[in-house]
């Protein structure tokens, strides 16, 4: 391959790139990240649960919100939620960033909106921590697997 | 060969020049509360017909970017005035027929006789400083047969994006289909009405209530030394817990569910407690409250030192932009403080 064409291909595959990552639904620094999807809420919960996983994670457990409020005689439609980590990584985390322990595992809200569900969780930036470049970078990452979780989700729709 | 370096230019500039995709960016932006037909959710309603005909395109415009400040609506500011234009065209089209197009002209009116008429006749459903209705859209916060809640018109976006003619159509005309009545059928001659209009504005000049919670003075989370061993420490904490009227509803390794039996670190525990009551009444406030969901303290010895953590949330709330919830997450504050304080007393 010639040069011209070897700086051609690296330019090409760059702006593509580029392009790819602004154009599906460029993810925006909101504090909350939500979405809703026209599954089920048994099909959306099934969902998320294999989004989570496809996405490098464990679901750790899931706390069925609806089922201690109707027993506590209070009228609720589903609502869940989904702890999940990476457990090597949230070992590491915790012992090096003490206070992250009250936010981990993360978690993700799910509730039935009739037909449709609701998914939901804070934007992991609003834990960060000025000045530090380490924990900004697992930030950054776990932001965008989340969104790309929702964005699997969405797309199932 | 010149080709070749036009046409990742040209992609580049077609993308750069497309039209924004209304019906793409409603889903993205809106749909998760308003719902992908505009039939409400968290948020409220859109397609109201009596809504659609009673408001211009600026006043929704203005509305997206500005939103309303802790009454969970966010404000869009950074979509560019293209993309909300065609958000909008995309809503309007969930009620297709007349527009309505409203004068920016101000009213005229005595906002002193104003006040009185709005604490007759107004005061009831938008609140007696114009605080608006309780809750948000449709979800869990009230029956799904009430369509639209009542807004808070002394709201910062609300009155930025409202101009005095389209508040004084709502108030002459009403709004079918909700509670809002035609005040003219009640009574009310227009100059009354110029009136009600001219107090509603002065809103503006009121300074807000409430203080909002600084997020960046807030540290992100409760960290408290305890004297007693980590056993001792974990039963403080729910004794601490069901005294403040909470029920322990799980007591579990922080890595439970993540590493396998026995390789747990067993001197890394949480403490789930819930309050029903209280959970069902912050999920009529809010119904994405899950993020706080359980109520937990985690309970950590690291080289002797025993330590209790738990998140802030005054400092969560701010995530929200509901005022209501600042209210209960400020209360639940300090009940997350007297727990941490009594269990490592």
């Amino acid at each position: 391959m010639s040069k011209p064409d070897k700086i051609y291909r690296s330019m090409m595959a760059r702006l593509l790139l580029c392009l790819g990552l602004v154009l599906p639904g460029l993810a925006h620094a909101d504090l909350m990240m939500m979405i809703r999807s026209h599954q089920t809420f048994p099909e959306a919960m099934a969902l998320l649960q294999e989004a989570i996983k496809e996405t490098g994670y464990t679901v750790s457990r899931v706390q069925r919100v609806d089922i201690g409020l109707t027993k506590s005689g209070y009228k609720t439609d589903k609502y869940r939620v989904v702890f999940f980590g990476k457990p090597a990584e949230i070992r590491d985390l915790t012992a090096r960033y003490p206070e992250l322990q009250a936010f981990l595992p993360l978690k993700i809200s799910i509730f039935a909106e009739g037909n449709d569900t609701i998914i939901v969780t804070a934007n992991p930036q609003h834990l960060k921590r000025a000045g530090d470049a380490k924990l900004q970078k697992v930030i950054n990452r776990w932001e965008k697997d989340i969104s790309r979780i929702l964005t699997k989700m969405r797309k199932a729709d | 060969m010149q080709l070749r370096f036009v046409l990742p230019l040209f992609l580049l500039w077609s993308v750069c020049q497309a039209a924004p995709d209304g019906e793409a960016l409603y889903e993205q932006h809106c749909a998760a509360c308003h719902g992908s037909e505009g039939l409400g959710g968290v948020g409220v309603p859109l397609a109201l017909p009596a809504f659609q005909q009673s408001v211009d395109d600026d006043f929704l415009h203005k509305t997206i970017r500005l939103g309303r400040p802790g009454r969970v609506m966010p404000g869009f500011r950074f979509l560019k005035d293209q993309e909300i234009d065609a958000i909008v065209q995309h809503l309007r089209g969930f009620v297709p027929g007349k527009r309505a197009a409203f004068s920016r002209q101000p009213v005229k009116g005595n906002a002193a006789h104003g006040k009185a008429l709005y604490a007759k006749y107004c005061a009831a459903c938008h609140g007696a400083k114009g605080e608006g209705g309780k809750g948000t859209g449709v979800t869990f916060s009230r029956p799904r047969d009430l369509p639209i809640i009542a807004p808070a018109i002394n709201n910062s976006g609300f009155l930025a994006s409202a101009g005095d003619a389209m508040i004084k159509e709502a108030l002459m005309q009403g709004r079918e289909g909700t509670p809002m009545i035609s005040f003219l059928k009640q009574g009310m001659t227009e100059q009354d009405i110029n009136d009600v209009v001219a107090y509603v504005r002065s809103f503006e000049k009121q300074p807000p209530d409430e203080k909002p919670i600084e997020f960046e003075k807030e540290p992100l989370t409760l960290v408290y030394d305890s004297p007693h061993s980590f056993e001792q420490t974990v039963e403080k904490v729910k004794q601490a817990a069901v005294g403040m009227n909470f029920r322990i509803i799980r007591v579990q390794t922080l890595e439970d569910g993540l590493q396998a039996k026995g390789e747990e670190n067993s001197k890394q525990v949480i403490v789930y407690f819930c309050n029903f009551q209280l959970l069902n009444q912050a999920l009529a406030v809010d119904p994405r409250v899950g993020l706080f969901l359980p109520c937990r303290v985690t309970v950590v010895e690291r080289a002797g030192k025993v330590q209790l953590y738990a998140i802030n949330p005054k400092r969560l709330s701010v995530l929200f932009n509901n005022n209501e919830l600042n209210k209960l997450c400020t209360g639940m504050y300090d009940t997350y403080v007297t727990i941490l304080e009594e269990a490592s007393l």
